[in-house]
């Protein structure tokens, strides 16, 4: 690996660390009670809440920590945070 | 692209906030608000060490820390840099309450007095969180840090917190305002306004810390909200000088607030401390009338 | 062409001839002349640069650190107590691999409070990794400001670099000195090409943070190309010389040093007073010679270790004291010529602006033969008792 002179780095290199493994509970999306209002894409501080092509969230769980921000603050409590099975 | 899918592109997924983390929150809504073509000048602090590890980085705009309290500087120097290059990238100066009320408030001060075109944007955690939790100039009255700690002779913070947003607007800056986590679509907005507008600005972002303050990551926002609803934090926005809007609120007792954070819990426990609790409704009081947050309700 | 000028103002020319985009300064007593005359050619449209009042020199470095990273060439000037306060960017400056040009116009440091001269202040940020170069009149003075610039920003070095000269005995001194024009200015010194710079069409994060597992090899790339200076100082000092006819391809410089007993080791301005009592013990027939350190950082030690061989005895003047040990020329010099059997004494001498005399520099040269060194030469008994 070249150093980036000066201490420096190219954006993506952050995806290298997969904060997933730090998840304890697992948020589980019911898209049935989803009413497509994108609280939880907002709100995730991993930023890793996507919604697909129906506008239905899909978390990226390799970096998912779990935190259960989007299950808090879900209107229609479409999202249930469960025990992680490892 | 959805504007919800935009949050999450310009601040990296895997980088090393803790679950649940406002500042993380921060990075993401306000380089969503303020676009590709954005310069960050992070202070040393959380969101410039969870974000930044060698080789790491979850920053994808140009982004720079030098020093804790040189931010502000630094950001000087990147706009005159810029406008002898004839290039219009915006930037925005980055730091936490530590680097922004106390150690940095001497290049911030004579940055905004230049009247540099830059945004400066504090996430206020109300103390030393990277070091700690040890108290600042922005820790609230009565609260526990590591540095004011509640004891036999002793309730914690013994100073309510500095009234920046008052400081820098009276260096004359065009645009100041309050934000919270808690409200996002408002957050974006102010951000938005701020790099929009010519001359040095200040957003103030409240980012409740759940490992600092003592409550699970999951009620972040809830705390955000309540800060808000019970008038210990006001959101408004000053146009040159003046307060031009507030968020009003049916207020609620601050003890709504303080009791779910362990940083008041010496307020509660082993008994409850009503003197002291009143002091601080007092300051909410004081807030809700200088301000005028309070929604009247037919009786 | 020659022309009498002020030392500060001589300097501002050179600066204002390097073309910096960005200049960010403090002012402080006795750099101010330079930045007075900088403000006054930015006012009248003669330099196109971007002038920051800063509130501090904290900040005017942190503004040059900002503007260097954004893809400026960027100056500024400072000196004692105003160094001291840019600390911490300096080393951050290094370490970010920018490069800054700033002028040492060199001053004690406090306390007790000192506006003149001796180079505490620059001596004191030796560990910092930016280049030093240290001037003996104002011609040198003038010339290495292109030359800092030429080394600090090619790309094999990257690294910022003090141009010293002593403060008053230089800077308010008025001497002939030769000033490029801007043609042969501009011929000289390219315009600035960042190896990297803040861009949103190609972002670059700077100044992360390293873990044990990355911190020294950065620390050492640093010292890397403090090495490799020692080699792209004098070809730019030799390219130099080829345009415009003075000299500055050696880290060190000698004088009547060839068949010399003793040779005095020394750093700015005192060099030209040594010269003149070098001059005076030859005439009385004693064989003494100088060895005048232009680049302290990176140290020459190789280049002084073969200038130094054939001498008996080495007389070091340091007008700074590494406190609590010994002056910091002294300690390189030593180092430099450990083993090789030549006597090396050291001479703390000229500190907070005392004056040394010719009759100075033949009194240490006596002390240096009878082995009495490492001491403070001149120091006022009746002040101490």
């Amino acid at each position: 690996m070249a150093m980036g002179l000066g201490c420096t780095a190219r954006p993506g290199r952050s995806r290298e660390n997969k904060t997933g493994s730090w998840r304890v509970f697992r948020p589980v999306f019911v898209h049935e009670k989803c009413t497509r209002c994108g609280m939880c894409t907002t709100v995730c501080p991993e930023g890793c809440i996507m919604e697909d092509e129906e506008g239905l969230p899909v978390t990226d769980y390799d970096y998912c920590k779990g935190c259960g921000l989007c299950a808090e603050e879900c209107p229609s409590e479409a999202v249930e945070m469960t025990k992680e099975e490892k | 692209m959805k504007e919800d899918e935009a949050a999450c592109v310009l601040f990296d997924s895997g980088h090393r906030a803790c679950a649940g983390c406002a500042a993380a929150m921060v990075a993401r809504l306000i380089l969503d608000a303020a676009g590709k073509d954005t310069i960050v000048v992070s202070a040393t602090g959380c969101m410039e060490v969870f974000s930044t590890p060698y080789p790491e980085t979850a920053w994808k705009v140009p982004w720079i820390h030098s020093l804790f309290e040189n931010n502000s500087a630094v950001a000087s120097g990147v706009v005159a840099s810029l406008k002898k290059q004839g290039r219009k990238e915006k930037v925005i100066a980055l730091g936490g309450d530590g680097a922004t009320f106390d150690i940095g408030m001497l290049c911030l001060s004579g940055a905004f007095e230049r009247g540099h075109d830059f945004t400066y944007i504090c996430y206020d955690n109300e103390a030393y969180m990277n070091t700690g939790i040890q108290r600042s100039g922005a820790t609230p009255y009565d609260a526990s840090t590591t540095t004011s700690p509640s004891g036999r002779c002793s309730y914690g913070n013994k100073r309510p917190k500095k009234d920046l947003p008052a400081i820098l607007a009276a260096h004359g800056a065009p645009y100041v305002a309050t934000a919270s986590i808690a409200y996002p679509p408002d957050l974006r907005k102010k951000v938005e306004k701020a790099v929009n507008t010519p001359g040095p600005c200040y957003v103030q972002i409240h980012a409740p810390c759940c490992t600092g303050w003592g409550f699970e990551g999951e009620k972040t926002i809830a705390i955000g909200k309540l800060a808000i609803e019970t008038g210990l934090w006001v959101n408004f926005e000053m146009e040159e000088g003046k307060v031009t809007r507030v968020k009003k609120v049916v207020r609620k007792p601050v003890e709504e607030y303080l009791k779910e954070q362990k940083r008041f819990r010496h307020l509660f426990r082993p008994k409850r401390n009503d003197d002291e609790i009143g002091k601080i409704q007092a300051i909410a009081d004081r807030n809700a009338e200088k301000f005028g947050i309070d929604i009247q309700l037919k009786k | 062409m020659l022309e009498i000028m002020e030392g500060s103002h001589a300097v501002a020319e050179a600066v204002g001839r390097c073309r910096p985009q960005v200049i960010a300064a403090y002012p402080i007593t006795p750099q101010t002349h330079i930045v007075e005359a900088l403000a006054d050619m930015a006012a009248n449209c003669e330099i196109d640069a971007d002038y920051i009042t800063v509130e501090s020199e904290f900040s005017a470095l942190s503004a040059c650190l900002g503007a260097s990273a954004a893809g400026s060439r960027v100056y500024s000037a400072t000196t004692s107590q105003g160094l001291a306060l840019m600390f911490e960017v300096c080393f951050n400056c290094a370490g970010m691999r920018l490069p800054v040009v700033m002028s040492i116009v060199n001053r004690a440091m406090g306390a007790p409070l000192s506006i003149w001269n001796d180079q505490q202040d620059s001596i004191s940020l030796r560990d910092s990794g930016w280049l030093q170069l240290y001037a003996e009149d104002n011609q040198e003075a003038t010339d290495l400001h292109y030359l800092a610039y030429k080394v600090a920003e090619d790309h094999r070095i990257l690294l910022p670099s003090f141009v010293c000269f002593d403060g008053f005995i230089l800077s308010h001194t008025y001497e002939p000195v030769d000033t490029l024009t801007q043609e042969q200015a501009d011929s000289y010194l390219p315009p600035f090409r960042p190896y990297q710079r803040l861009d949103a069409a190609d972002p670059v994060s700077f100044g992360l943070f390293a873990s044990p597992d990355y911190y020294m090899e950065f620390r050492y790339a640093i010292d890397q190309a403090l090495d490799k200076a020692r080699s792209v100082i004098p070809e730019a000092g030799k390219e130099f010389n080829e345009m415009f006819g003075r000299d500055y391809s050696g880290l060190v410089e000698e004088y009547r040093l060839d068949d010399a007993d003793v040779a005095i080791v020394a750093m700015g301005s005192i060099c030209g007073t040594v010269k003149d009592a070098i001059d005076e013990m030859r005439d009385a027939g004693k064989r003494v010679g100088l060895l005048k350190i232009r680049c302290f950082r990176p140290f020459p030690h190789k280049e002084v270790r073969k200038a130094l061989s054939g001498v008996t005895t080495v007389a070091v003047l340091d007008k700074n004291v590494s406190l609590g040990s010994r002056g910091a020329a002294a300690l390189e010099v030593r180092d430099a010529l450990y083993g090789s059997g030549v006597s090396v004494q050291g001479y703390i001498i000229g500190l907070g602006g005392r004056d040394v005399r010719k009759r100075d520099i033949a009194s240490v040269v006596a002390k240096a033969e009878a082995g009495e060194g490492d001491i403070y030469y001149g120091l006022r008994q009746e002040v101490l008792r």
